[in-house]
């Protein structure tokens, strides 16, 4: 039987056990619900839960430990001299004891015989089955095999009666409590609670483990370059060329990284939070119904574009028009026909990703906007303002706190933005303020240390957990102070 | 022969009178929501300097005959008003009358204290601040205390100007929103049940303060209250199924209504 199957018969019977709950609690207060504690439903799910809940739990458990126990004492087997080896080659000999044993299931008796008498046979018989093995198999190995095979196969019987049994099990001891005045509702909520609360930490616990992977190993990349030469370096130079060189081990300055990071994350704020805000005004207050019904998904469609296609765009279109037009200007102005604008620039990852994050501005700002009460609105236009009174002296002033935090939580997208920048503004790592000339993120900077053939122990590679984990602390902060703003807005109108 | 054209004068002099002393009036107003009419030919006028009370069960249509006295059913899209309503003589729905202005002249008060969320000085200073009532800060000041001294609210927040408006209780929120109200200085000014969100000591203080305001203001309120209209109130309307039932003398209205229906209502058979 299968662990598919088990589980299959299991919820059969929590079904079974649900079903027989509720009769009986129905049967016990004859007929009359009202007489129960809880509905007849509750007790059915109190069933239900008892018999498949335990269950399982032992079958996840079992899972987990059986292979672990069944590999340990297959190994405590291994002939002395096998154990002296290595771990490592422990581990290789257990894998080929474990594809023969594969194999050997596939076998039938007579050949299986056969195998154990001439070893060598083995592995042409079962490549023929379609079961490659590794190495010429041993002699113990295929002991070992059939062991497993056995150990295995006993496990599994034990874990399927246990766990029916747990079934079954629990499923009557929990229709036995059932009675008038037992409080199954209580019950049934409780574990519902519980895995409300486990659903809720799974989220919180991967993120715990996210960044004690990345802490990890950014402490792997300070203990080989000091923090003060990395958070205030003004010069970035990684020397893939030279890497493992202990002569060379490259230079990693945040400061080129991070000041091109916050530039072009300016530039892009620059663009989305007018044009965005704008926007947001128009659809909250002056469109009607039909065009807002029509607009706003419109612009939401913005959002769901990915990255990489804002990045074709720059690359293809508005990288060349800018290079294109300043050369029209400069030659108008001066004569001389050179461009002043690279095509990977500043400027066009600032353009493009402003366009990118004018859905999240106008979105979030909108919603914002339409939630400042009528009431406030009723009061201005009822005192004789206009309509573009009301909205410059009540309604966003109202709304500015909500709005800030939209645009902190905007901010920190820009800031981790990655496609865009690799195709508009470049690789380089540099420190200047031009915003015709290329620039280079961390983000990107963090694809382009971690896709390379280096070893994974070198402080090239390691950098990049380094600019992921202050990448995550400033994005942190900045959501962080982005939603304390959010939720001082909302105390004012509750 | 002579006597009778001075009696003709007379009267058309007092005829005239009677024009004059109607502040606003409304002739056959019919509003409809979108397919739905909520109000059918209504003729009710409001006299200077008196509170007008409008009464009927929830529905009637008294909400929405006041909103259409400062136009403020236009904020809502698929809102519709024919017939006419005249102040001072006025079309107030003549395209080249300026809503903002009529709004600035016929002030509102609304059911839920309402004030914005910034200090109880702006609130009072935001609606001369944008009608330039105001030439300098000390006219301004002026203009602040005043309406606070006449809502009656002006001994409890003097020292707190600059706290927020939002912080003060509900019935002093409504006290500041009739003085942010007053400090336009309109003529009529239209209450949409003013007391229903507070309690009965602050209603006390509000109908306190419209009883002093009558003497400056014409005062059109609506209420759900039979004794409030009884208190505060020199005319009642009555309205049922978006038609004004009867408009009389609060006194009559609530002893000897000329209607059926009134008489149901305040003996409380309906609604």
């Amino acid at each position: 039987m299968t662990t598919s199957t088990l589980l299959l018969i299991t919820a059969a019977i929590a079904m079974i056990g649900y079903l027989a709950g509720s009769r009986r609690a129905l049967a016990l207060a004859g007929g009359r619900s009202s007489s129960m504690h809880s509905r007849p439903g509750y007790y059915g799910s109190f069933v239900a839960i008892w018999s498949a809940l335990p269950a399982a739990l032992l079958l996840g458990v079992w899972l987990i430990a059986a292979p672990a126990i069944i590999n340990s004492s297959i190994r405590g087997e291994f002939p002395a001299e096998v154990k002296a080896q290595s771990q490592a080659s422990q581990g290789l000999s257990f894998g080929m004891i474990e594809g023969i044993a594969r194999g050997m299931r596939a076998l039938s008796a007579e050949e299986a015989a056969q195998a154990e008498r001439n070893p060598a046979d083995l592995r042409n018989l079962m490549a023929a089955r379609g079961v490659a093995i590794a190495g010429d198999p041993e002699a113990y190995m295929i002991k070992a095999a059939n062991d497993l095979n056995s150990m295995n196969a006993r496990s599994d019987l034990l874990r399927n009666v246990a766990v029916l049994l747990v079934a079954v099990g629990g499923a009557a001891l929990a229709y036995r409590l059932i009675a008038p005045r037992f409080r199954a509702r209580n019950r049934v909520e409780s574990v519902i609670l519980a895995s409300l609360v486990v659903a809720s930490s799974i989220a919180i616990l991967t993120t715990v483990g996210i960044i004690a992977s990345m802490l990890t190993e950014a402490t792997h990349f300070f203990a080989r370059v000091p923090a003060h030469e990395f958070f205030f370096g003004t010069v970035w130079d990684p020397r893939f060329a030279a890497a493992g060189a202990t002569a060379s081990e490259g230079q990693f300055g945040l400061i080129p990284l991070l000041l091109g990071t916050l530039y072009i994350g300016f530039v892009a704020m620059l663009f989305a939070v007018p044009i965005g805000l704008f926007a947001a005004i128009y659809m909250s207050e002056y469109a009607s119904q039909r065009v807002r019904s029509i607009t706003k998904p419109l612009l939401e469609v913005l959002a769901g574009i990915p990255t990489i296609v804002y990045g074709f765009f720059a690359l293809t279109t508005v990288g060349p028009f800018l290079r294109d037009i300043s050369s029209q200007i400069h030659g108008l102005a001066t004569g001389d026909y050179s461009n002043f604008i690279q095509a990977q620039s500043v400027l066009t990852a600032g353009f493009v990703m402003g366009i990118m994050l004018i859905p999240y501005v106008s979105s979030l700002s909108d919603d914002i906007i339409t939630a400042v009460p009528r009431a406030l609105r009723d009061g201005s236009l009822g005192l004789g303002a206009t309509r573009s009174e009301t909205i410059k002296r009540v309604v966003l002033p109202a709304a500015l706190p909500g709005i800030v935090g939209a645009i902190l939580m905007t901010a920190s997208r820009a800031i981790g933005e990655t496609m865009i920048v690799v195709l508009a503004a470049g690789v380089a790592a540099r420190i200047q303020l031009n915003p015709f000339e290329p620039m280079t993120t961390v983000t990107v900077k963090i694809v382009s240390q971690l896709t390379g053939d280096l070893e994974f122990t070198s402080p090239q590679t390691l950098v990049a957990f380094a600019l992921g984990i202050t990448l995550f602390i400033i994005t942190l902060c900045l959501n962080i102070y982005a939603l304390y703003i959010v939720r001082k807005y909302r105390e004012q109108y509750e | 022969m002579n006597m009778m054209t001075e009696a003709a004068v007379e009267k058309a002099l007092d005829q005239r009178m009677n024009d004059l002393s109607y502040k606003m009036i409304g002739k056959d107003v019919s509003v409809y929501y979108g397919e739905k009419r909520a109000l059918f030919d209504v003729n009710l006028n409001v006299r200077q300097n008196t509170v007008t009370a409008l009464i009927g069960p929830s529905g009637c249509g008294k909400s929405t005959f006041l909103r259409t006295l400062n136009r403020m059913n236009d904020t809502i899209d698929s809102c519709r008003v024919t017939g006419r309503i005249t102040l001072d003589g006025d079309d107030i729905y003549d395209p080249a009358i300026d809503v903002v202005e009529l709004r600035a002249r016929v002030g509102m008060v609304f059911q839920k204290p309402n004030p914005f969320p910034k200090s109880i000085y702006e609130n009072i200073s935001y609606g001369p601040r944008i009608h330039g009532l105001a030439r300098s800060k000390t006219d301004m000041d002026q203009i602040v205390e005043a309406s606070l001294q006449r809502a009656g609210l002006w001994n409890e927040v003097k020292d707190r100007l600059q706290e927020s408006g939002t912080g003060l209780s509900g019935g002093q929120q409504q006290r500041l929103c009739i003085a942010r109200a007053i400090a336009v200085s309109p003529e009529v000014i239209l209450m949409d049940e003013p007391c229903s969100a507070l309690d009965p000591i602050a209603t006390a203080k509000v109908e306190e303060l419209i009883h002093e305001l009558r003497s400056n203001y014409t005062i059109v309120i609506v209420t759900h209250s039979m004794q409030q209209a009884a208190r505060v109130s020199q005319r009642t309307a009555m309205f049922h199924l978006g038609q004004l039932v009867e408009e009389n003398d609060t006194d009559k209205m609530f002893t000897n209504p000329d209607d059926q229906r009134t008489q149901d209502y305040i003996m409380g058979r309906f609604g």
